[in-house]
């Protein structure tokens, strides 16, 4: 079952059709990467979904409902991990909480029930600047998922990490969603990021931005360890590579 | 003219109750002058980050106020309000909101604007993206300026007292100065001094109260 349905979204500055058409869905579960070059409307198309901006044309559907231009319904996580310096690690995560209303007390006390899953014991009232890389990023997650917990959007969510820390918070990732039953659709530029996480890949190109083609990937999301090193990895990444030099 | 240091302390201990007498009065108008200025900062700063219309009306107008030099004012606001305390606070507000309100302007200006995206992502309103980015980032400024304003507070009460009154540090000095008593005019600029260094250290540490995050590890 669909959650999260995007259609027909189109959307210009001062003339310039930035994206054009798009069309995603995003099956509950499920893991979907965006793969596209840089400036392709990416971040446009994530604004649209997230509810801070407005399609020209076209609609974005949560669980069947209209939420066209509505904010604070799905989960944003931007490039950066966005924890406020100026906070503890435990009022980051309970944000959103608060945003939505909730009490600080009450809040704190919901978020606090996720920081032992989340590897971030310990650590609630620290400045996020104790925290190493991988921290501060599963600090973010969880202030995501804290936000809406249902579907969350990631704007190359791994971009800043070293390649261990990465391989490391892509499993413990592929792990929690699993138990959170959370479904992601997130940026990224790496292929090999895609393939490794991904049940399917939406390819973006062109401006202005349209999907060029879907691929999915067969293997599903749990993939082994050196997936990447076997034949049909390098079979994805060469219709992968062929789509986007078009 | 240049009386020995120890003919300073001298006059300093000699004179201890008398200028204690006057500080409490040119304290009073400072901190109080003080107080209404960083009030008044803060809410054109509010206002101006608020607006667009009132930033481009108030922040030529607020620069103008401050390149009327102090001392030309100071006449007039005796004239207008009187010998008693009120000039000297009005002089004081009008020296110590600007640093706050320019302070400030920047601050709320310079947030990251990543961060009012992920506000507005969560569904925050206007207040909240205020009171949780807007806020807190623009502490460190407000702290900046308010270490400026405290300083300018005491002289500026000083330089009011020049001008008119009745009790006060700066009329001390115009007094001291007219018995050429310079013994006494050393103490009381190392009094004033003193008081100005002792406001900042207070600024300093109301900073660390309020920036927590600050602190090394």
């Amino acid at each position: 079952m669909s959650v999260l349905i995007v259609k027909n979204v189109s959307k210009a500055f001062d003339q310039n059709k930035i994206i054009d058409n798009i069309d995603i869905e995003l099956h509950e579960g499920e893991i979907v990467s965006l793969l596209g070059v840089s400036g392709g409307g990416k971040t446009t198309l994530f604004n649209i979904i997230a509810g801070i901006s407005k399609p020209d044309s076209g609609k974005v559907y949560l669980d069947g409902e209209d939420i066209t231009g509505r904010s604070g319904l799905v989960s944003y996580m931007l490039q950066k991990d966005m924890l406020l310096p100026y906070k503890t690690v435990l009022d980051n995560v309970a944000l959103p909480l608060v945003i939505k209303g909730m009490k600080k007390r009450e809040a704190r006390e919901k978020a606090m029930k996720y920081f032992d899953q989340f590897g971030l014991s310990g650590y609630e009232n620290k400045y996020p600047k104790a925290l190493s890389g991988g921290m501060r990023q599963r600090a973010a997650f969880l202030r995501t998922y804290l936000f809406s917990g249902k579907v969350a959007i990631l704007d190359e969510p791994f971009s800043a990490l070293d390649m261990l820390t990465k391989g490391e918070i892509h499993r413990w990732y592929m792990d929690i969603m699993q138990e959170l039953r959370m479904s992601t659709l997130f940026v990224t530029h790496d292929m090999d990021e895609a393939i490794m996480l991904s049940d399917r890949i939406y390819i973006l190109t062109g401006t202005p931005g349209t999907i060029t083609k879907e691929i999915i990937i067969t293997e599903g999301k749990f993939k082994p360890k050196d997936f990447n090193l076997t034949k049909e990895f390098l079979v994805y990444k060469q219709e992968i590579v062929s789509t986007l030099s078009n | 003219m240049l009386p020995s240091p120890l003919a300073v302390v001298e006059a300093f201990v000699e004179e201890f109750d008398e200028l204690m007498l006057h500080l409490r009065v040119t304290l009073t108008e400072a901190v109080v002058g003080l107080a209404v200025g960083v009030l008044l900062g803060f809410v054109l700063a509010v206002a101006m980050d608020a607006c667009q219309v009132l930033y481009k009306a108030f922040y030529p107008v607020i620069i103008l106020t401050q390149t009327v030099p102090t001392v030309a004012i100071a006449p007039l606001l005796v004239l207008w309000f009187g010998y008693e305390m009120l000039p000297k606070v009005i002089l004081v507000v009008l020296t110590t909101f600007f640093p706050i309100a320019v302070g400030l302007i920047n601050g709320f200006k310079s947030v990251d604007t990543d961060e009012i995206k992920l506000l507005q992502a969560m569904g925050a309103s206007k207040l909240q993206i205020f009171i949780h980015i807007k806020l807190p980032g623009a502490l460190g400024q407000f702290f900046a300026g308010l270490k400026i304003s405290a300083s300018y507070a005491v002289v500026g009460a000083v330089i009011s007292e020049w001008l008119g009154g009745f009790e006060g540090l700066g009329v001390y000095m115009t007094r001291v100065k007219k018995a050429f008593a310079f013994d006494k005019m050393f103490a009381v600029i190392f009094l004033i001094s003193i008081v100005s260094l002792l406001l900042m250290k207070l600024v300093e540490l109301l900073q660390k109260k309020f920036m927590p995050w600050m602190e090394k590890e």
